[in-house]
C-alpha cells in the first residue's frame, strides 16, 4: 500500500505584523500592487508611497520587503540612503532651501539662518502648528536667479529674507 | 487677427513670477476683447530679464522684460501687442546681443517653440535627425557621432561615439539607453532647460542612440528637484508615442524603442553613472567597481549607453546636419558647442551656448556684465561643486577641456559660479569637504572618512592651531582622496579645496594673522 503523505503544504503568505494605520497600509499595498512588476520597482514604489502619504512610514519597510521579496535590510537601506525620502509626516507645506554654491554667492547662508530663525525650527523639523517642514537641498537648477527655495513643487527665485517671510505667510494661510 | 504672445513656463521664469504674468496678460486681453494666443514657451536663457514676454510681429518676435503683473496693463496701453515702445521694450529678441552672439545648436529651439507641441517641433526641423538615422545602418550612425567629436557633456568628456561603438559591438538580448538627467552640480541647469523647453530633442536623441546600438529600451533618470521637467517630458513622451515616434515600430521602421522616466531621490552621487544604474535597479546609489564598463555590463547587467541630457540632445543636429557641421565649431579636441551657464553673483546670468574656445573673461564681463553686487569678481568655480576655484589671473583661459585640465580645473557640465570679493575661500573649501561628507555613498574609505577628516583639518587650519602642520596634513589628505577614491566625488572634491588654498592662502590664515597682531 502506498504511503499517503500526511503533510500538505499550503502556500500562505503572511503579512508582516505592523502598526500601520488602515490608510497607510492601503497606500503601501496599492503602490506595491501597481508598480511591483516594473524592473527595479523599489524606487518608484517609495516615490508613490511618499506622494500619497507625504512620507514613507518606517513600518512600511517589512510590508514592502514582503511584497517585493526583498529583505527588510535592503528596503531600509534604500529608504534611508536617499535624502528625499522622509519617514515622518511633513507639515502642510515642505520648504526646501538651496544650500549650494551658486545660491551661497548671493546670500543663501543668510537666508538659511533667517528661515530657521523666523520659523523657529532647524532643518528636518516641522513647525509646531504643522504648517511648514524645512529641508536643505543641493541645487534646484535656478542658479542664475538665487537664492532659491522650493515650496512643495513650486520654485521661487531671488528670495530675500523679506520675500521669504511673505511667501511663508501666504503658504501658512493655505 | 489673433496676436501671439509668449510667456515662458520654464521653472526659473516661474520662480520670478511668469505664471502670474501669464495670468495677468490673459485677463487683460480678455478684458480688452483682444484675440490672443498665449504660448508657454521655454526660456531664452536671458534669466536676468525673466519673466521675458515676447510678442510676434511682422518684423519678428519683440521682447519685453522683466515683466511684473503690475506692468501688464501699461504694456497693453503702450501697444505691446504690436511691438510698440515701452520702458521694458527690448527690441527684436534675436537682436539682443547676449543672444545674437551665441551659437545655438543644441538649444536651437529652446525658448522659441511650444514644448508641448510636437507639430511645433516638426515645424522647426524636429525629427530630421531621426529620419536621417533611419536611413543608416547602426555602424554608420555611430561613425557620424564619432566623427562629430561629441564628448560627454555631463562632465567626464568621454567621447560619446566610443561608448556607443562598445555597446553596439557587445551582443545581448536586451540593451539599454540611459539618460543621466540627475543634474546635481550647482551652477548648472542646461539639462533642465532642454527638458522643460525642448523635450522632444532629448527623446529624438535617445531614439537615435537606440537605433545606433540596437537598444530598444530607454530610461531617463530624472532628479526629483525638477518637477516641471517631469511634466514636460511626460507630455512629450505621450505625444511622441501617439504619433509613432516611440513604441513598437518607430516611424514604421519595424524597430521598437520604448522610453520611461524614473525619478531620483536627492542623492548627488546618482549623477555618477554606475550609482545611477544601481538606483535604477532599485538599490542604494552606491558606485560600482569598473571594469566591467556599463557599455558592456550596465543596467541589469546588460550593455548600456549612459549619456547626459545635453550629449543626447546634441545628437539630432549631428545626424541632421552631418558630423562636419558640428565638428567645425570648437577648438583643439573640444569640438562643437557647449551650453555654458553663467550663474551666482553675476549681473546678467543665463544660458550661453558657444563654440569651445571662448574665455572666462569674455563670459564674465562681455556677457555677464560683472558681478550682481557691483563688487569685483574674486573667484569663479567652474564645473560644479567638484570644480576648482579660479582666480582673476586665470580668467583668460579658453573654455576647452584640455586647457582647463592643465590648470587642475575642469569644464565639467559648463556651469560657472561667480563670487565677489566678500567670499571667504576657506569657508568654500570647508563646504566642499562638508558636501562630500553628506553626499558620499560610503563605498570607499578615502571619500567616506577623508571628507569628514577634511572638514576637521580645515577647521584647525583656519583656527590657527599649528597651521603649518595642518596644511601639510590637508594636502596629504587631498592627495589620498584624489588617488585613492573609487569615483569622481572623492577624487575631485580636493580640487576646490587645493585651488582655494593655492590661490587664496590669506583666507586660511586670518586667525593666525589676528593672533600675530594681537
Amino acid at each position: 500500500m502506498a504511503k499517503k503523505s500526511s503533510l500538505h503544504v499550503i502556500p500562505v503568505k503572511v503579512e508582516p505584523a505592523s502598526s500601520l494605520s488602515a490608510t497607510e497600509r492601503d497606500a503601501v499595498l496599492q503602490a506595491c500592487t501597481e508598480l511591483k512588476a516594473l524592473a527595479g520597482a523599489l524606487m518608484p514604489i517609495l516615490h508613490a508611497v511618499q506622494a500619497g502619504l507625504g512620507y514613507v512610514p518606517k513600518d512600511a519597510v517589512p510590508l514592502i520587503a514582503s511584497e517585493l521579496n526583498l529583505s527588510r535590510a535592503e528596503v531600509h537601506g534604500v529608504l534611508t540612503f536617499y535624502h528625499y525620502f522622509r519617514t515622518q509626516p511633513p507639515g502642510r507645506h515642505v520648504v526646501h532651501v538651496c544650500r549650494a554654491e551658486a545660491c551661497q554667492s548671493v546670500g543663501a547662508a543668510a537666508l538659511e539662518a533667517h528661515a530657521k530663525k523666523s520659523l523657529g525650527i532647524d532643518f528636518h523639523q516641522t513647525t509646531a502648528d504643522k504648517t511648514v517642514s524645512l529641508e536643505p537641498v543641493y541645487c534646484l537648477g535656478n542658479c542664475s536667479l538665487g537664492p532659491s527655495i522650493m515650496i512643495d513643487n513650486q520654485l521661487q527665485g531671488r528670495v530675500s529674507p523679506r520675500r521669504f517671510d511673505e511667501l511663508m505667510a501666504k503658504a501658512r494661510a493655505t | 487677427m489673433s496676436v501671439k504672445v509668449f510667456v515662458p513656463r520654464d521653472a526659473s521664469a516661474q520662480g520670478v513670477g511668469a505664471n502670474e504674468v501669464a495670468d495677468a496678460i490673459a485677463q487683460e486681453a480678455s478684458r480688452r476683447g483682444i484675440d490672443m494666443q498665449l504660448v508657454r514657451n521655454g526660456s531664452r536663457g536671458l534669466y536676468w530679464l525673466e519673466p521675458l514676454v515676447e510678442v510676434m510681429t511682422d518684423r519678428g518676435r519683440v521682447a519685453y522684460g522683466p515683466v511684473t503683473p503690475d506692468k501688464v496693463a501699461g504694456l497693453f496701453d503702450a501697444g505691446f501687442t504690436e511691438g510698440k515702445a515701452h520702458a521694458l521694450h527690448l527690441g527684436l529678441t534675436e537682436e539682443i546681443p547676449y543672444l545674437k552672439n551665441q551659437e545655438r545648436l543644441t538649444f536651437a529651439r529652446v525658448g522659441i517653440t511650444d514644448p508641448r507641441s510636437l507639430q511645433d517641433y516638426l515645424d522647426h526641423d524636429g525629427y530630421r535627425g531621426l529620419k536621417a538615422a533611419l536611413a543608416l545602418k547602426p555602424e554608420a550612425i555611430v561613425t557620424q557621432v564619432m566623427d562629430s567629436g561629441l564628448r560627454g557633456r555631463g562632465g567626464a568628456a568621454f567621447p560619446a561615439g566610443i561608448k556607443w561603438k562598445t555597446v553596439l559591438a557587445t551582443p545581448a538580448e536586451q540593451k539599454y539607453i540611459v539618460c543621466n538627467a540627475d543634474e546635481g552640480d550647482s551652477g548648472t541647469y542646461s539639462d533642465r532647460m532642454i527638458m522643460e523647453g525642448d523635450p522632444f530633442v532629448l527623446i529624438e536623441g535617445m531614439t537615435i542612440a537606440g537605433l545606433a546600438t540596437c537598444a530598444t529600451r530607454g530610461f531617463i533618470y530624472l532628479r526629483w528637484e525638477y518637477p516641471d521637467a517631469k511634466i514636460a517630458l511626460d507630455a512629450a513622451i505621450a505625444a511622441a508615442t501617439a504619433a509613432g515616434y516611440l513604441g513598437d515600430n518607430v516611424l514604421g521602421s519595424g524597430k521598437p524603442f520604448w522610453l520611461e522616466i524614473r525619478m531620483g531621490a536627492g542623492a548627488y552621487i546618482c549623477g555618477e553613472e554606475t550609482s545611477l544604474l544601481e538606483s535604477l535597479e532599485g538599490k542604494r546609489g552606491q558606485i560600482r567597481y569598473k571594469p566591467p564598463l556599463p557599455a558592456i555590463a550596465g543596467l541589469f547587467g546588460q550593455p548600456t549607453v549612459v549619456n547626459n541630457v545635453i550629449t543626447l540632445a546634441s545628437v539630432p543636429i549631428v545626424l541632421d546636419r552631418g558630423a562636419d557641421y558640428y565638428r567645425n565649431y570648437g577648438v583643439g579636441r573640444s569640438r562643437g558647442t557647449l551650453p555654458i551657464q553663467l550663474t551666482g553673483n553675476i549681473k546678467r546670468g543665463g544660458l550661453i551656448e558657444k563654440a569651445f574656445g571662448v574665455t572666462l573673461r569674455q563670459l564674465l564681463y562681455d556677457y555677464g556684465g560683472g558681478s550682481l553686487s557691483g563688487r569685483p569678481i574674486r573667484a569663479v568655480q567652474v564645473g560644479g561643486p567638484l570644480g576648482a576655484y579660479m582666480p582673476e589671473s586665470q580668467f583668460d583661459t579658453p573654455l576647452d577641456y584640455e586647457e582647463f585640465a592643465k590648470l587642475g580645473a575642469m569644464v565639467g557640465h559648463g556651469g560657472i559660479v561667480v563670487f565677489d570679493d566678500t567670499v571667504d575661500m576657506a569657508a568654500q573649501a570647508r563646504y566642499a569637504m562638508e558636501f562630500c561628507a553628506i553626499e558620499s555613498c560610503g563605498k570607499c574609505t578615502p571619500c567616506r572618512i577623508g571628507s569628514t577628516r577634511g572638514v576637521e583639518v580645515i577647521d584647525r587650519l583656519v583656527a590657527g592651531q599649528d597651521a603649518a602642520k595642518q596644511e601639510i596634513l590637508l594636502r596629504d589628505l587631498c592627495n589620498t582622496m584624489i588617488n585613492g577614491s573609487l569615483c569622481a566625488l572623492g577624487g575631485l572634491t580636493p580640487y576646490p579645496v587645493i585651488s582655494a588654498l593655492n590661490h587664496f592662502p590669506q583666507d586660511f590664515a586670518k586667525a593666525a594673522a589676528a593672533k600675530a597682531v594681537g
